[in-house]
């Protein structure tokens, strides 16, 4: 099974509605959203089965017992999350904690132990297809983590699918870095503005690290013509395929608000991203 | 007064509505806490810029002390050390900087050497000091920067504004915890009302007063503003879709700087913020 | 020479499995005297850094060559340090990797993949 990855760098680039798209037109049985920390994906996916829930538990993190507690203050000198508080008793910031364990092993009184805690929720739709998604609680930090639990848990299910989709999130940070691993090609979807050029140069620049296929292609290209062409020459300079321009279009915001994917509607954009996805199959299918 | 912009997502229109109400205000600065992909200094195009470099504090070794009694290979949550044919070998890039290997190794063989991961810049653009985290590529975490960038924040008389990260994780939560006011970005669509969703309970959490700007409004039905009224949150201002807007946004220049109309916008935009604050500073003082 | 493999259950019959740092068991296999034993990898539940740690258990039992079908660039590096060739191994079942690596058939594994970030492969 082939993955195919679609990033954007810069969020709201319309990452996600062409992951639908692309979901639609390639009758991909396996698909997944990475983008744990703002999951969009079952918006429009319509998943009739309800989703099998698990828990997700990220690192594991201090907990005093004031019983024990002498209130020396050791552990929070030595901590370098700041996440110790003394005000009466010694509270543990749940936020701020990054369970190194220092606070456990200086402890005199033995009073902080390490204890698992639930960071999301990892969440499976099967029906005929396999969508794997999950969403991350609010203020955690292990997104990473989960994104390749993610993975994991779309590719746990055996299905026969020659491709499988998957929406990335956005930065380039360590949530990005888990999404790319693994991969057989990242398509960008890149918007013609100067802050999602400057995005777009990131993402690419983090993705190149990983050696994997990246393609190109452009969203709401007609808000900015000019930046459209700046982005055109600039895959050209870097040698990345572009995949094509697909334009601002009402009809897909009405679309979406309707649970719809672009390509479910008559629309200017749905033609244009079938195009874009004719091209992206072929780089994807086709041997490095 | 300190005002945190978020948006669940992004592409929402956060840094819009940041830049602008900064560009609008008598005296201001605009903080960028999106660390991992900053934009806000495109659009001010700042001068003067000084930087200062960021770095983490990441152990080393001292082979002549070191016993190779492997206590910190073991204390490491992360894994980031390994002892191999007599040699402590270090991973910089898995490193949390907790210190534990330093503080807890017998002979004294580690101590800390800094590592580079981002840096800061500060430059001026008209009315507005402009500060902008930048993360290096490649690197797993930002909250160090963020940390950074608001140092001092509380001390600071004009009035900031802080464009945060999209997301609702922990380099949001970092982000927001000085503000006095939050200020919720929302796009019309139903993408828009879940990623809304997700910091309205952020807020809600953080006890933080919050209002919303309702960005590329279009003349159809908008379910984050359906979204608004059912959970009774208080709809500050509306930004219809505009071409004009978009072409200026994307082309970074500032709609209240180029365009008399979006002058007077952000500028009543910014009034009925500075009332939302005194208010709610009246009643939680 | 002792070889180890990442293999999926406790038995010579079980098979190679997918990952190196988050494999649930090692086969350590003594080419000359042929006896085998299985090790817990205690790296599987890490939070990260699974490859380092897993290498480390690698190294000291030292172990001549790993037979794996991937490893990262962590890993990579400590195996280095401790003079551990790696080898591709060829499909999954831990016999014919045996076989084949007595006969001198497995080539070194050239594709090692760039760190994961603490986060594991597929």
């Amino acid at each position: 099974m082939k993955q195919l990855l679609i990033l954007s760098g810069k969020g709201g680039t319309g990452k996600t509605t062409v992951a639908g798209a692309f979901i639609k037109l390639s009758k991909a049985k396996a698909y997944a959203d990475c983008d744990v920390d703002a999951p969009n994906l079952h918006l429009v996916m319509n998943q009739s089965s309800k989703a099998e829930q698990s828990d997700y538990y990220g690192f594991p993190k201090a907990e005093i017992d004031p019983e024990l507690c002498t209130k020396c203050d050791l552990c929070r000198q030595n901590c370098r999350f700041d996440a110790i508080h003394i005000d009466g008793d010694c509270e543990v910031d749940f936020y701020a904690c990054e369970g190194c364990g220092i606070c456990e092993k200086i402890c005199p009184a033995g009073a902080v132990s390490m204890k698992p805690a639930k960071a999301g929720d990892l969440l499976l739709y099967l029906d005929d297809t396999v969508f794997s998604t999950a969403q991350l609680k609010m203020g955690s930090g292990t997104s990473g983590k989960l994104v390749t639990e993610v993975k994991k848990q779309m590719n746990s299910v055996e299905v026969n699918s020659k491709i499988a989709i998957i929406d990335g999130s956005p930065g380039i940070g360590c949530p990005v870095i888990a999404s790319i691993s693994g991969v057989d090609m990242v398509l960008i979807v890149a918007e013609p503005s100067m802050s999602g050029i400057s995005d777009m140069k990131r993402i690419i620049k983090t993705a190149d690290k990983f050696k994997t296929k990246i393609a190109l292609c452009i969203n709401k290209y007609d808000t900015n013509i000019e930046k459209t062409k700046q982005i055109e020459a600039i895959c050209k300079e870097l040698k990345l395929p572009f995949t094509g321009r697909i334009p601002f279009d009402n009809d897909a915001v009405k679309a979406v608000n309707n649970g719809q994917s672009i390509v479910d509607v008559v629309c200017l954009s749905g033609r244009a991203v079938k195009q874009v996805f004719n091209k992206t199959m072929k780089i994807l299918l086709t041997k490095s | 007064m300190k005002m945190a912009v978020l948006s669940g997502k992004g592409g929402t229109g956060k840094t819009l509505v940041s830049v602008n109400l900064a560009a609008v205000a008598h005296e201001s600065v605009y903080i960028d806490c999106d660390v991992e992909e900053p934009n806000g200094y495109l659009f001010f195009k700042p001068v003067n810029i000084e930087s200062e470099k960021i770095s983490i504090k990441i152990p080393m070794v001292d082979e002549k002390l070191c016993t190779g009694c492997r206590t910190c290979v073991d204390f490491c949550k992360f894994n980031a050390l390994a002892y191999i044919d007599g040699k402590l070998i270090v991973f910089d890039e898995i490193c949390h900087s907790c210190g534990g290997c330093i503080l807890f190794c017998p002979a004294k063989a580690l101590s800390e050497k800094e590592k580079i991961i981002g840096e800061i810049q500060k430059g001026i653009s008209e009315n507005v000091a402009v500060v902008t985290g930048i993360l290096n590529t490649g690197e797993a975490s930002g909250v160090p920067i963020i940390k950074k960038l608001l140092d001092g924040v509380q001390k600071e008389n004009r009035m900031t504004f802080i464009d945060c990260p999209p997301g609702s994780a922990c380099t949001v939560m970092e982000s927001i915890k000085d503000a006095d006011y939050c200020l919720l970005v929302a796009e019309p669509t139903i993408f828009g009302v879940h990623n809304l969703n997700m910091v309205y309970e952020l807020v809600k959490l953080f006890e933080k007063p919050y209002g919303v700007v309702l960005n590329k409004c279009l003349p159809v039905k908008n379910p984050a503003e359906e979204f608004c009224i059912e959970k009774n949150i208080k709809i500050l201002g509306e930004i219809q879709f505009d071409k004009e807007l978009g072409k200026l946004n994307s082309n970074a220049l500032i709609a209240a700087r180029e365009s008399e109309k979006y002058r007077q916008f952000f500028f009543s935009l910014i009034q009925i913020l500075i009332k939302e604050v005194c208010d709610e500073t009246a009643v939680n003082p | 020479m002792k070889i180890a493999m990442p293999v999926d259950g406790k038995s010579m019959d079980s098979t190679v499995c997918i990952s190196f740092g988050r494999t649930p068991y090692f086969l350590i296999y003594d080419t000359e005297s042929k006896e085998s034993t299985f090790l817990d990898n205690s790296a599987a539940a890490s939070q990260g850094g699974a490859g380092i740690k897993a290498a480390q258990t690698i190294a000291d039992n030292k172990v001549g060559a790993l037979l794996t079908p991937r490893c990262g660039e962590n890993a990579a590096n400590v195996l280095k340090a401790a003079n551990t060739k790696i080898y591709k191994t060829k499909n999954n079942s831990i016999k014919d990797n045996i076989n084949a690596f007595n006969s001198g058939k497995l080539t070194l594994l050239e594709d090692i993949h760039l760190g994961f970030h603490n986060h594991g492969g597929k």
